[in-house]
């Protein structure tokens, strides 16, 4: 472990308690999203589009109506669509018109799996028998698939309502949603002074979170109005908002019940099954449950965005950056919405560069919707710059450990797209790399049939804040209770609960934390953004720093002095005026009801700015058999910036986690999509994540630089770890194959193209 | 009229050992082991991701071998082993491979641990001294998507060292 700084004292923070979930979860008693049960549920199951673009012309749900076991059917007529409007979740902002479309066809369908119609019936078999007497007609239109083919002059255009922004003009009649720029200096004259400059091309995968647990969404719409979802989600709030714009129901009359959550990293944020399942409800008057089969999540949910970026590297003769621009175009499904403002965020974000612009795409094609992915959209770019850099640093003979050290971005460096960095560990990684026992060791050279490389590669995630509530209750066994509001994806309750033990003075295991559902806690925004242990765990600070001014008060009224002589020190209550007087946490608890009653506190916070910004920097050894292709991961290690780990076992990982994902989508993970717009790899089969035999151990290096942002420093680090594998294992490819690829995922195909390539010098 | 397809068909009367206890069920002939441990006896600890063979987060040990239960039908059961998630630990307890995934953090989310602790301890109990590579070949039917496996690896190996 790197410690840059003197940290300060912590006794619970940086522990590694067991997690307070953990029992239920070995025990197979934890309840997830599909595993609600309630009397007189009934199951229901959604026909999807088998058209990527089409016009509905007839719908008719009269046989499925009749069928026996079946309850009601549905269809976009029973779910109107909403006007436009802003539908802010937190991190995104969507729009209530395209989500309503999306959720539920009108007119047309726009990618294949969209939902035309849905049954509720007595079992899941029913369901499925009934939805095959659903007749359903269409016009089939032309598809709209690749980039080239949505931007084209007099593309067919997916949605004729929507207006395109190109650097702030309105545009008609357009596939194009956004198109942004960000830019200052003057790169061109930079490039013209430079001593070599490098353009390159690269091709990325769309590519799917891949979360074990399908959406799974139960609803009760009660006859006197009120609907309640237990659903498995990252945004029980976000889900309120969106079924109350969805079926204009009232906000406060939609309890949402966060169930465990199998697996998200973004793409549980956006609402799919449960307005479908409340008008299910409504018609059956029962509770109806969907859970999607895993075909439909690859389909019909979001995945991250695949696209386009084409990145510029000018240097002058001692390797320093003069300029860089990029153009990303990212295709972001049926519906705006691709993550390209954080790409342009992450792109060059790791380097000190005075000349820069960045243009970025955000155009719709006939695919399912994409979602945020971990680190929505920077991976991609960052596949791009990193490799660039790569060749670059091959070209002018420089290694990449100096090249990034010389160019490194520091406190007071301004990130291209605009904001000026406040302490980051950025340089600190890198170094915490260099001195790593994988960094001095020396690769087992080729042999005939094996080819080995190492490759760099480093990478940034910003994080958010935003608002999160967090309420204590004190027991009179001295114990506390702790409800949150955000959904626990790998160890929340747990690093939250941890905060407000330190300040307590608790044990962590004397906090007992519970994720609230959005009637029993305050406002809380998503488990996202790298956002949880950061804001939510300092809402947690707040309301234990509410709770011990409170007990000081108590204390204070006990030994009759004032407020003022009442300090917490080590755990303890002690007077200042009176030395023999001491309480303990939880003798003061167990006189709360001669002094006032019940101690319960909220506190609540809405973090302005980011999560301080986590870099990363990973390190590879790849093994490329010659014959066949199949790249072996040898050795793997990660180094990151984590502020202060809270529960540093579940820091590490996140950093494992997020390196084997990011190791798949380098080498095997894309939508493989025939040219009228259907995926034929969707299954677990042939969409081929990472096992345990395709990875090595990860090792971790936890560099602390301390967030000025957050009471003990915490920075926000779940999603930075996926974004340099890509281009750390593209960079480890050249290395030992001797050719580079610009493309993923590079899959063993690709390999021998790029060696036969080497060969005839083609 | 027609019958809904529970009703069409006639149920099979299935006789096995569940998690230790005599079990009787009655099931439909196609549902799947799984429907029936989840939907008709209500043990929902074993998990459906994927319920075409390739995920393993609903793996149940029968006579022994581990089995995807989404591949098996419920019919099938007649007279066999069966042990789920809910049989792994010991009345009052936690089996060594549960308290190793909890002390090295080797879940996250949490979804697939019920798949890895059944096929880990099938593993074990066959083989008592599975290295790392044998450990890291067994479990490639289980997948995870958040831990990138290493802690995984590491608490099976952990449980292994402890049950000597």
């Amino acid at each position: 472990m790197t410690t840059t700084e003197k940290p300060q004292e912590f006794k619970v923070v940086g522990t590694r308690p067991i997690r307070h979930d953990g029992i239920d979860k070995v025990l197979g008693r934890a309840v997830y999203g599909s595993d609600v049960r309630l009397a007189g549920m009934i199951y229901g199951a959604v026909l999807r589009s088998p058209y990527a673009h089409a016009k509905i012309t007839k719908i008719d749900t009269s046989k499925a109506e009749a069928m026996p076991g079946v309850f009601a059917v549905m269809s976009g007529k029973d779910m109107p669509l909403v006007a436009s409007g802003a539908l802010d979740l937190g991190e995104t902002v969507d729009d209530t018109a395209f989500t309503s479309d999306r959720v539920m066809a009108h007119d047309k369908v726009v990618f294949k799996g969209h939902p035309v119609a849905a049954v509720a019936a007595i079992d899941q078999n029913t369901g499925l028998e009934a939805l095959k007497l659903i007749e359903v007609e269409y016009e089939v239109l032309k598809p709209v698939i690749s980039l080239e083919d949505a931007m084209a002059p007099g593309a067919v255009v997916i949605h004729e309502g929507l207006i395109g922004d190109d650097l702030g003009e309105k545009v008609n009649n357009t596939n194009i949603a956004v198109h942004n720029r960000s830019e200052f200096g003057d790169p061109e004259a930079a490039f013209a002074k430079s001593a070599t400059v490098l353009e390159r091309t690269f091709i990325i995968s769309r590519a799917h979170q891949g979360y074990i647990e399908p959406h799974a969404s139960t609803a009760f719409w009660a006859p006197d109005g009120k609907i309640t979802v237990w659903t498995t989600t990252q945004a029980p709030f976000g889900v309120r908002k969106t079924v109350s714009a969805l079926l204009e129901q009232p906000l406060s009359d939609i309890k949402v019940i966060p169930t465990e959550i199998g697996g998200g990293f973004g793409g549980k944020i956006p609402v799919y099954l449960e307005p479908v399942a409340a008008v299910l409800s409504k018609k059956a008057g029962r509770p109806v449950k969907i859970t999607m089969d895993r075909r439909a999540v690859f389909e019909a949910s979001g995945p991250g965005p695949g696209g386009t970026i084409k990145v510029k590297m000018g240097v002058d003769d001692k390797g320093k950056i003069t300029a860089a621009t990029a153009d990303i175009r990212y295709g972001a499904g049926a519906y705006p919405g691709a993550s390209i403002n954080p790409a342009t965020a992450g792109i060059f974000a790791c380097y000190e560069v005075p000349n820069v612009r960045i243009d970025s795409y955000d155009v719709v094609i006939n695919m399912s919707k994409t979602a945020a992915y971990r680190a929505p959209g920077t991976p991609q770019a960052t596949f791009a710059s990193e490799t660039l850099v790569g060749e670059l640093c091959e070209i002018i003979g420089m290694s990449p450990m100096d090249f990034h050290l010389l160019n490194v971005s520091r406190e007071g460096t301004r990130r291209p797209d605009g904001p000026v960095f406040p302490r980051i560990g950025n340089e600190a990684c890198l170094e915490a790399i260099q001195g790593s026992e994988h960094f001095k060791s020396t690769l087992e050279p080729s042999t005939e049939s094996k080819l080995r490389g190492r490759g760099m590669a480093s990478g940034y995630w910003n994080g958010i804040g935003n608002k999160s509530s967090v309420t204590i209750n004190v027991n009179e066994d001295g114990l506390v209770s702790l409800i949150e509001g955000n959904p626990d994806i790998g160890g929340t309750r747990t690093t939250i609960a941890m905060q407000a033990a330190e300040i307590l003075g608790l044990p962590a295991e004397d906090v007992h934390p519970a994720v609230g559902d959005t009637d029993s806690i305050g406002y809380s925004d998503l488990t996202a953004g790298s956002r949880t242990t950061y804001a939510t765990g300092t809402a947690a600070i707040e309301a234990a720093k509410m709770v011990i001014d409170e007990m000081k008060k108590r204390v204070a009224m006990i030994w009759e002095t004032e407020y003022g002589n009442i300090e917490h020190v080590d755990g303890l209550f002690v007077s200042k005026v009176a030395p023999d007087h001491k309480f303990t946490f939880k003798e003061a608890a167990g006189k709360l009801g001669q002094t006032g009653g019940p101690v319960a506190m909220t506190g609540t916070v809405n973090v302005r700015g980011s999560g301080g910004g986590s870099f990363g920097t990973h390190l590879v050894d790849v093994e490329v058999d010659r014959d066949t292709g199949k790249v072996e991961i040898l050795r793997y290690t990660a180094a990151q910036d984590a502020g202060k780990a809270v529960h540093p076992s579940y820091v590490e990982g996140q950093f494992q986690g997020g390196a084997v994902q990011g190791i798949g989508w380098a080498l095997n993970e894309e939508y493989y999509t025939s040219d009228d717009g259907v995926m034929v790899n969707s299954t677990f089969l042939d969409y081929r994540m990472p096992t345990s035999l395709d990875v090595p151990m990860i090792e971790t290096i936890i560099v602390e630089v301390a967030n000025t942002n957050h009471p003990f420093g915490v920075r926000g680090i779940g999603e930075t770890s996926i974004v340099p594998p890509a281009p750390a294992v593209a960079n480890a490819l050249a290395n030992a194959i001797g050719v580079r690829l610009y493309q993923t995922p590079m899959n063993p195909g690709r390999i021998l193209e790029a060696l036969a390539t080497k060969k005839t010098g083609k | 009229m027609t019958q809904t397809p529970e009703q069409s068909v006639r149920k099979v009367s299935v006789q096995c050992t569940l998690n230790g206890q005599p079990t009787e069920f009655l099931a439909a002939p196609y549902l799947s082991l799984l429907e029936v441990l989840r939907e008709t006896l209500g043990l929902t600890g074993t998990k459906e991701g994927c319920n075409d063979g390739n995920c393993g987060a609903c793996t149940v040990n029968v006579d022994g071998r581990i089995v995807d239960s989404c591949l098996m039908l419920g019919a099938e059961a007649e007279g066999k082993t069966i042990e789920t998630i809910e049989g792994v630990a010991p009345a009052g307890g936690l089996h060594p491979l549960q308290q190793a995934f909890l002390e090295e953090a080797a879940l996250q989310c949490g979804i697939c641990t019920p798949g890895f602790l059944v096929s880990a301890k099938a593993l074990l109990e066959r083989e008592p001294d599975a290295d790392e590579p044998r450990i890291r070949l067994w479990l490639a039917g289980n997948l995870c998507r958040c831990t990138g496996y290493d802690k995984i690896i590491r608490a099976v190996e952990k449980a292994r060292d402890e049950m000597k």
